[in-house]
């Protein structure tokens, strides 16, 4: 069945057609050529597909398009504004946090949420916050220091 | 002086990845594009009576069917790129691996049906509809099992289910003397076991057909796609290799798994022919659990004997190795050639006998996983040598300092030849343990763990490896049964405004070519990083290539860059001459131009390079144009080598084991960007030590896969791990022309070991004297060891 949707995508509105089983994660990728949001596993583990619905981290393989309706959702490629990275994908790159950089719109996108929540996380409870966001290739080493780095320059722009 | 090598320089690529543009295969979309489901065996071992394809048919959406019925007899299916002989000198049994199995499947996730549809979901949906027949047998899964009288057969040729057997070293009657007459010999049974690469980008293939250049186009996942061509067109499905052009775009990670040719390649190029549309196929997670070649899978029995002043005498390994139920691309090179020959490890052992059997069994193929067959090697000399320290009562370094092969760096000093069949290039094997003991701080680690009460047991345990890489000589690895060549080339084409495009035939999947490739070039050249691109991954752009594996990027195809740089520099100083009306032999080039010794005459290298292409005032005889290409066959591998050391903490009412530092000094030789060296090495951990604790395939008595999912594979997260403390030391490769030995799979060779002996190390402690603890090692198996 076809349900009409109108979502708020990285500040763009969006309108149109899905069928009620289609997955945002899908939604994104296939409707809208958002390729950003990756696909890593079918049972909600890896967090390669997560975004933001609303300001908040959601896994978006876990919630069909037609939930979204109505929603504001930003993904990896709404990170940078007018052009300027964000802090956290300036740090991701100074602190080599990423190497094929698969996981990486994931990663991101959970640790700008969880730095809202906790500005000035310890690396234990960073570690603690990726444990929804799987990587095969950094170890997380990188990622962590990423996330630190990110921190400093997010409390260091207030 | 160097402006960019040896320095920490930001990655190029990165900028793609961070905004969310990085291209990979799935990411990819075309006019008219059509989704391959595969239908996939459940049962591990079955004959197929028939398959109804009718309602499938007709299902929303189709577009078509194929089962391995409708693929032409002469498409046999994907070949072996390694042929290892049998002890008696027989080739080993090498069954061929249908693209679509006609009447048997031989383990779960074999392919039985190729849907194709115009979404990926109508695809899915048909293949439900498809009604296979199965007769179903029993299976087996263990290798050692595999070859006792009486186990199921996996393929009616290979009698005992033997793909084939090896052995290497010394005689083993003068090894089994050795041990005889041994003060002390240190036995081990273990398994080192099956292990799921998981690279994050899963597995995925686009076959196109393009009706009006009659030519193919292959997009897919690969580390490798020269390679994947060449197996394609010759073995697989008989096309002109130059009408067929193979693609890998971005790769999601790949940890060996993306090296071979798969089934899924041949067939979406195959079906594109027949239905002339591009067709996509991605797999999911769960297939690519069953799919995805596996690693390691090895069942050991190993002894190692010493005299009475700990000096090893003498080394047996016998080891069952799995091969799963077909022989993938590299997987009898893994157990013989990349872990047979690494039994010296960096000790001074005089006789060494490793003998092989390998089988075929109900499950998915295994190949090279980080590190193939090195893991593997290290894994049974550092548990050995560990284990006999306890048993000796000796400190397990000094058990190590003593047997080390002293210092030789291939130049002054020969390269040291080993009892298996290597000569190691330069190492200095001392320097790196000393230097993870002072990080460590042994001797307060020892006294704190002296005094340890209450309820917890620290441990430590050490692994020093050497290993080989910058995989290879084509002669030797020809020799050994390689099917392929093993080097690698390089073009470098400088443009008409000096800028430099380079095509090399290595290709990246995260290890960062774009830039580390672009500082070496930079810095030969004398010209700003910017001015540099590297192109791969492309067999129409790139000459040839043999891809990236086996930590041989810069090793192999940094030295072909190497070689094109030299022979630009050598036309471009006949340009330079001319135009400074001097001999090439008066000139001097740095900085990015020709000057005239001793004057302040001189020409840069845009001017040059637009003199190549608007050759006006220009040497007589001398092309115009300024491109070179280059191949590059190593004289040996090299040999990285390093010390890796864990301390673990068990909670002894739970056995749960926390890791509390990791630290590895590793010699990768020299480094062109410590960055992205440090980077490969953290990756390389966090896979050995998710080896050790958490990870591994486990498949039941029928032949299923009974953790292949997110929800039940123990997946290394981030709070696994400690902050690693990495360090190294340099000792140059002493023949390429860089220095380096490569880096990619050290972290996951060192670090395993050392974690399963830091664990028996504070059992022991505890007073629980347990030879071993089955990887991985839960907190349950912890346990049950402290109950003994
Ligand atoms: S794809 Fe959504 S969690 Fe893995
Ligand atoms: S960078 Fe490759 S999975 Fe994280």
């Amino acid at each position: 069945m076809a349900n009409k949707i109108s979502v708020t995508v990285n500040g763009k509105q969006y309108t149109g057609e899905v069928e009620s089983r289609t997955l945002l994660s899908d939604y994104l990728r296939e409707d809208l050529s958002l390729t950003g949001t990756h696909i890593g596993c079918d049972t909600s583990s890896c967090g390669a597909c997560t975004i933001h619905i609303d300001g908040k981290a959601v896994k978006s393989c876990t919630m069909l398009a037609v939930q979204a309706d109505g929603c504001e959702v930003t993904t990896v490629e709404g990170l940078a504004t007018n052009g300027n990275l964000h802090p956290m994908q300036e740090s991701f790159k100074e602190e080599h946090g990423l190497q094929c950089g698969f996981c990486t719109p994931g990663m991101m996108m959970t640790a700008t949420d969880f730095l809202k929540t906790n500005p000035n996380p310890s690396e234990q409870e960073i570690r603690e916050a990726l444990e929804g966001n799987f990587c095969r290739c950094t170890g997380y080493h990188n990622i962590v220091r990423s996330i630190q780095l990110a921190a400093k320059k997010m409390s260091e722009a207030v | 002086m160097t402006k960019y090598i040896g320095k920490s320089v930001k990655r190029v690529e990165d900028k793609r990845f961070i905004t969310g543009q990085g291209k990979y295969t799935d990411d990819i979309k075309m006019p008219g594009m059509v989704y391959a489901y595969i239908l996939r065996s459940p049962y591990a071992h079955a004959t197929v009576n028939s398959i109804n394809i009718d309602a499938a048919k007709s299902a929303e959406g189709v577009v078509a069917i194929y089962t391995g019925a409708d693929i032409p007899e002469a498409i046999a299916g994907v070949p072996c790129g390694w042929q290892v002989n049998f002890k008696n000198g027989d080739i080993m049994k090498e069954p061929p691996h249908p693209l679509l199995v006609r009447k048997k499947v031989r383990h779960v996730g074999d392919g039985v049906a190729i849907i194709i549809a115009d979404t990926r979901a109508n695809a899915k949906d048909a293949s439900e509809l498809v009604d296979v027949d199965y007769d179903l047998h029993d299976a087996v899964t263990d290798p050692k099992a595999a070859a006792q009288p009486g186990a199921p057969l996996v393929h009616a040729d290979a009698p005992n289910n033997i793909a084939f057997d090896w052995q290497l070293g010394n005689p083993k009657e003068e090894v089994a003397a050795a041990l005889a007459s041994a003060a002390h010999v240190t036995e081990l049974d273990f398994v080192n076991q099956r292990m799921i690469p998981n690279a994050m980008e899963p597995r995925s293939a686009i076959g196109h057909y393009d009706t009006a250049y009659d030519k193919y186009t292959l997009y897919t996942s690969t580390q490798n796609p020269h390679l994947t061509r060449l197996l394609m067109c010759a073995f697989v499905l008989g096309l002109p290799e130059h009408k067929v052009r193979v693609v890998g775009p971005d790769v999601g990670g790949g940890f060996g798994s993306k090296i071979f040719h798969y089934i899924e390649e041949a067939l979406v190029v195959w079906c594109s022919k027949q239905i002339e549309l591009p067709i996509k196929w991605t797999c999911d997670r769960s297939e690519a659990f069953l799919t995805d070649a596996h690693g390691r899978d090895h069942v050991t029995n190993a002894k190692m004997g010493f005299d009475a002043d700990g000096k090893i005498v003498a080394l047996q390994a016998n080891t069952f190795a799995n091969m799963g139920a077909y022989l993938s691309t590299f997987a009898p090179a893994v157990p013989t050639y990349l872990h047979g020959t690494l039994l010296q490890g960096l000790y001074t052992t005089p006789k060494i006998n490793v003998d092989v059997t390998a089988t075929f069994t109900h499950t998915n193929a295994v190949d090279a996983y980080r590190g193939a067959g090195r893991p593997e090697a290290t894994f049974l000399l550092e548990r050995l040598i560990d284990l006999a320290a306890l048993e000796m009562e000796m400190d397990p370094t000094e058990l190590r300092f003593k047997n080390f092969i002293p210092a030789f760096d291939g130049v002054e000093q020969e390269g040291y030849v080993t009892q298996v069949a290597l000569q190691y290039d330069s190492g200095n094997y001392a320097p790196v343990l000393t230097r993870a003991l002072e990080m460590v701080g042994y001797e307060a680690f020892r006294e704190e763990q002296k005094n340890q009460k209450g309820d917890k047991l620290l441990g430590i345990g050490f692994s020093t490896y050497v290993e080989a890489c910058g995989i290879a000589p084509s002669a030797v690895v020809g020799a050994l049964g390689a099917r392929a060549g093993l080097f690698e080339s390089a073009q470098v084409r400088v443009q008409p405004t000096g800028k430099v495009s380079v095509y090399t035939g290595s290709h990246s999947h995260g290890q960062g070519h774009e830039t580390t490739f672009a500082q070496v070039v930079a810095d030969r050249m004398g010209i700003p990083l910017e001015d540099v691109e590297i192109i791969h991954g492309d067999s129409d752009s790139v000459a040839f290539g043999m891809g990236t594996y086996g930590s041989r990027s810069l090793a192999v195809g940094g030295s072909a860059i190497v070689k094109s740089i030299d022979k630009v520099l050598e036309k471009g100083a006949k340009i330079a001459a001319h135009l400074l009306e001097a001999s090439t032999d008066d000139l001097d080039y740095a900085e990015g131009k020709w000057t005239v010794k001793g004057t302040d005459k001189s020409v840069g290298f845009g001017d040059v390079s637009l003199t190549a292409y608007v050759p006006h005032n220009y040497p007589e005889g001398l092309e115009p144009g300024l491109d070179f290409s280059s191949f590059y066959d190593p004289a040996n591998f090299t040999y990285p080598f390093g010390a890796h050391v864990a301390i673990v903490e068990i909670d002894k009412e739970t056995g749960f084991t926390k890791l509390k530092r990791f630290i590895a000094v590793d010699d990768v030789g020299n480094v062109i960007n410590p960055m992205i060296v440090d980077g490969q090495i953290h990756g390389g951990l966090a896979q050995g030590i998710g080896q050790a604790m958490l990870e591994g395939a486990i498949y039941d008595e029928t032949g299923q896969l009974i953790n292949g999912s997110y929800m039940d594979y123990c997946m290394p997260r981030a709070d696994d791990f400690p902050s690693f403390e990495v360090d190294r030391t340099v000792t140059p490769c002493p023949h390429n022309p860089l220095g380096v030995k490569g880096a990619g799979e050290a972290g996951c060779i060192g670090s395993t070991p050392a974690v399963v002996n830091a664990v028996i190390d504070a059992l022991w402690k505890g007073g629980h004297k347990v030879k071993d603890v089955k990887m991985p090692m839960t907190p349950e198996r912890v346990w049950t060891a402290m109950q003994g």
